[in-house]
C-alpha cells in the first residue's frame, strides 16, 4: 500500500522516538489540570452528597444518607409517618427527561433533512452550508436565549407579526410555559444534531439507494429501510449531543420558563444560592444527573461498538 | 445520479432550520439600533444604545465586566492552548502507550460531564480547599474546560501532517528541537491558532460555570448581562449582545478561514 493516501486513525501521526521519550512531560500539564481541577472536584462532589447540611449554606463532615433520603423518600411534614416515595424531585427529573427527549425529537425532525440536504450538495459548497449551521453554536448561549425571550414576549415581534398578518387577534402567551422552554432547548442545541448526521450521510454509499430503487423501492422506502440503518450511528450521536446538555439545561428553563417549568438545572442551581441552599442535596442531585448521563453514554458506546463489529 | 439523493421538501426544511437559527439573533441585532426608549415600538435608526453602553449609567459596571471577561479569555485560552498542544504531540506523535485511552478520556472529560455538574463540583472544590471565589477561581475553571476545545483542531491538524518532514530535517542534522520549531510548528500553526480562537470564544461565552465560581461582587460580561436581563430586557443589553455576537462571528470566521487556507494540499 505504499503511496496510498494517509488514513486518519489514532496512529495517523505514527510513532516518533523523540515524542515517545517526552510523553510524560508533554501529558503532565493535562493530567494535572484536568485531574486536579475537574476529576478530583467531581469525586469530592460525590463525597459531599453524603455529608450533613449546615444552616448557613455549607456542610458538616458527618456522613449521612440524608440528601438521597430527601430526594427519594418522604415521611410526612413532621417525619413521623411511614416512609413513602417522594414524588417532587422525581417529577422534576421526569419533566426534564421528557422536555429534553421532545427537544431531541424536534431537532432530529429538522436536523436530518438539513444534514441530508447539505451532504448532497456539490463538494465545493458544503463547507459554506456547514459553516452557516455552526456559527450559531459559537454565539453565546445566554445571548441566544435572551434573543428568544425577546421575540416570544406577549408584545414581542413574533406576536406583532402574527397579529399584523391577521393570523391571530390576541397575542399568544408563550413565555413562561413548557412550550417556550421546549422551543429554547430545540433552538439551543439544533446545530449539535446536524453535524454528526451530516458526517454519516457524507460517508454513505449512494449506490445502496440506487440498488434499492432498481429493485423497485420508492425513495421514501429506501430512506427508511436502507439509508436510516446505515447512518444510524450518526443519528444516535446527534441525539446524545442534544439530549445530554438539554437534560441539565439551566438558561432555557430559567429565562423562558416560569415556576411550573422547573428543570434539573434550576433545582441544582437553587441549592447553591444564599443561605437557603442545601449543598449536600445539590451535590446529590448532581450525582444523580451525572449517573443518568453516564448511563446514556454507556448505551451509546455499546451501540457504537456493536455497529463497528 | 440526482435521483436517489433528492428528496422533495428537504430544501424547505434546511431553509426553515437556518431561519430558526438566525431569526432571533437578527431581530435582536435590528432592535439594538432602535432609537426609541421602549423595546416594543420602533423609533427610527439610531446608535444611542451603543453610546449608552459606553457612557450611560451602567457603563462602569459593564466596562469592568468586559475587562474581566477579556483578560480571563486571553489568559485561559493561551494557557489551555499550550497545554493542549503538548498533549496533542504526545497523543498523536508518540505511538501506542499504556494509559492512552485514559488520557484521551481525561482530555474529553470537560465535554462529557454536564456543565451544571462541572459548576457544582468546581465550587465545592474551591470552597473545600479554602480558595476564595473570584477572578482566580474563574480563571482556573476556564483553563480546565477550554483544553478539549483547543485540543480538537490541533490534534486534527497534527494527524494530517506526516512524520516525513521532521524526519528529513533530522537526517540533515537538525536537532529535535530545531526540527520541531522550524518544521513542525509552522505546519501546525493554523491548527494551534484555530484551537486558540475556539478556546477564546468558549471562555468569553461561558455563563453557567462562571456564575457558580465567581463569588460576590465579581462579574464577567455574561453574568452582568444575566443580572440585567432578570429585571427585563433593556435596549442597552441588546446593543451589548449584538457586539458580543459580532466578536463571536468574527473569531469563528477567522478560525474557519485559517484552518481552510492552511490545509496542506493532498
Amino acid at each position: 500500500m505504499a503511496g496510498a493516501a494517509p488514513t486518519p486513525s489514532p496512529e495517523a501521526g505514527g510513532s516518533d522516538a523523540t515524542y515517545a521519550r517526552l510523553r510524560r512531560p508533554l501529558l503532565a500539564p493535562t493530567w494535572t489540570v484536568i485531574g486536579v481541577f475537574l476529576l478530583l472536584p467531581v469525586l469530592l462532589m460525590v463525597v459531599y452528597s453524603f455529608l450533613t447540611k449546615e444552616f448557613r449554606g455549607g456542610v458538616e463532615w458527618d456522613f449521612t444518607l440524608a440528601a438521597y433520603d430527601q430526594f427519594f423518600v418522604t415521611r410526612g411534614l413532621f417525619g413521623d409517618e411511614p416512609a413513602q416515595i417522594e414524588w417532587t424531585y422525581i417529577t422534576i427529573f421526569w419533566r426534564s427527561i421528557w422536555q429534553a427527549g421532545l427537544a431531541t425529537f424536534l431537532c432530529l425532525l429538522i436536523g436530518f433533512p438539513t444534514a441530508w440536504f447539505i451532504a448532497t450538495r456539490p463538494e465545493a459548497s458544503r463547507p459554506i452550508w456547514l459553516f452557516l449551521i455552526t456559527i450559531p453554536y459559537w454565539v453565546n448561549l445566554l445571548i441566544r436565549t435572551v434573543s428568544l425571550r425577546f421575540i416570544l414576549r406577549d408584545q414581542g415581534p413574533m406576536n406583532d407579526a402574527l397579529i399584523g398578518l391577521g393570523v391571530i387577534s390576541q397575542p399568544l402567551e408563550i413565555l413562561n410555559t413548557n412550550l417556550a422552554v421546549q422551543l429554547g432547548l430545540f433552538y439551543s442545541y439544533l446545530p449539535f444534531m446536524v453535524l454528526p448526521i451530516y458526517a454519516a450521510v457524507e460517508r454513505y454509499n449512494f449506490a445502496l439507494s440506487e440498488a434499492a430503487a432498481d429493485l423497485g423501492a420508492n425513495r421514501w422506502r429506501a430512506l427508511f429501510e436502507v439509508v436510516l440503518p446505515v447512518v444510524r450511528p450518526g443519528i444516535v450521536a446527534g441525539c446524545i449531543l442534544v439530549f445530554v446538555p438539554a437534560l441539565g439545561a439551566f438558561l432555557a428553563p430559567d429565562l423562558l420558563g416560569g415556576a411550573k417549568t422547573f428543570m434539573i438545572g434550576s433545582l441544582i442551581d437553587e441549592q447553591f444560592r444564599g443561605s437557603q441552599g442545601n449543598w449536600p442535596f445539590g451535590a446529590a442531585v448532581s450525582v444523580i444527573l451525572m449517573t443518568l448521563v453516564l448511563i446514556v453514554l454507556m448505551i451509546q458506546a455499546r451501540a457504537a461498538a456493536r455497529a463497528g463489529q | 445520479m440526482k435521483g436517489v439523493r433528492h428528496y422533495p421538501g428537504f430544501l424547505a426544511v434546511t431553509l426553515l432550520c437556518l431561519l430558526v437559527l438566525y431569526l432571533p439573533l437578527t431581530v435582536v441585532a435590528a432592535y439594538s439600533f432602535n432609537g426609541s426608549t421602549s423595546i416594543t415600538t420602533w423609533g427610527g435608526f439610531s446608535l444611542r444604545w451603543y453610546a449608552d453602553v459606553f457612557t450611560g449609567p451602567e457603563a462602569t459596571r459593564f466596562g469592568q465586566a468586559a475587562w474581566n471577561s477579556l483578560t480571563i479569555a486571553i489568559i485561559a485560552s493561551t494557557v489551555s492552548t499550550v497545554i493542549a498542544t503538548a498533549a496533542a504531540l504526545a497523543m498523536i506523535r508518540s505511538g501506542r502507550f499504556r494509559g492512552k485511552t485514559a488520557s484521551y478520556a481525561l482530555i474529553n472529560l470537560p465535554l462529557l460531564v454536564p456543565e451544571i455538574v462541572i459548576a457544582v463540583a468546581t465550587l465545592i472544590f474551591f470552597t473545600t480547599i479554602g480558595l476564595t471565589t473570584g477572578y482566580l477561581t474563574i480563571l482556573i475553571a476556564h483553563i480546565t474546560f477550554c483544553i478539549p476545545f483547543a485540543y480538537l483542531p490541533i490534534a486534527a491538524r497534527l494527524s494530517g501532517i506526516e512524520g516525513h518532514y521532521e524526519q528529513a530535517a533530522r537526517d540533515l542534522y537538525a536537532s529535535p528541537w530545531q526540527a520541531f520549531r522550524l518544521i513542525l510548528l509552522p505546519l501546525l500553526g493554523p491548527g494551534i491558532l484555530s484551537g486558540f480562537l475556539l478556546a477564546f470564544i468558549i471562555s468569553l461565552d461561558d455563563f453557567i460555570i462562571t456564575n457558580f465560581v465567581k463569588g460576590a461582587g465579581m462579574e464577567t460580561l455574561p453574568t452582568a448581562i444575566f443580572g440585567s436581563v432578570k429585571q427585563g430586557i433593556k435596549p442597552n443589553i441588546m446593543a451589548i449582545s449584538t457586539m458580543m455576537l459580532g466578536v463571536s462571528v468574527l473569531f469563528v470566521s477567522l478560525s474557519y478561514l485559517i484552518n481552510r487556507k492552511g490545509r496542506p494540499a493532498r
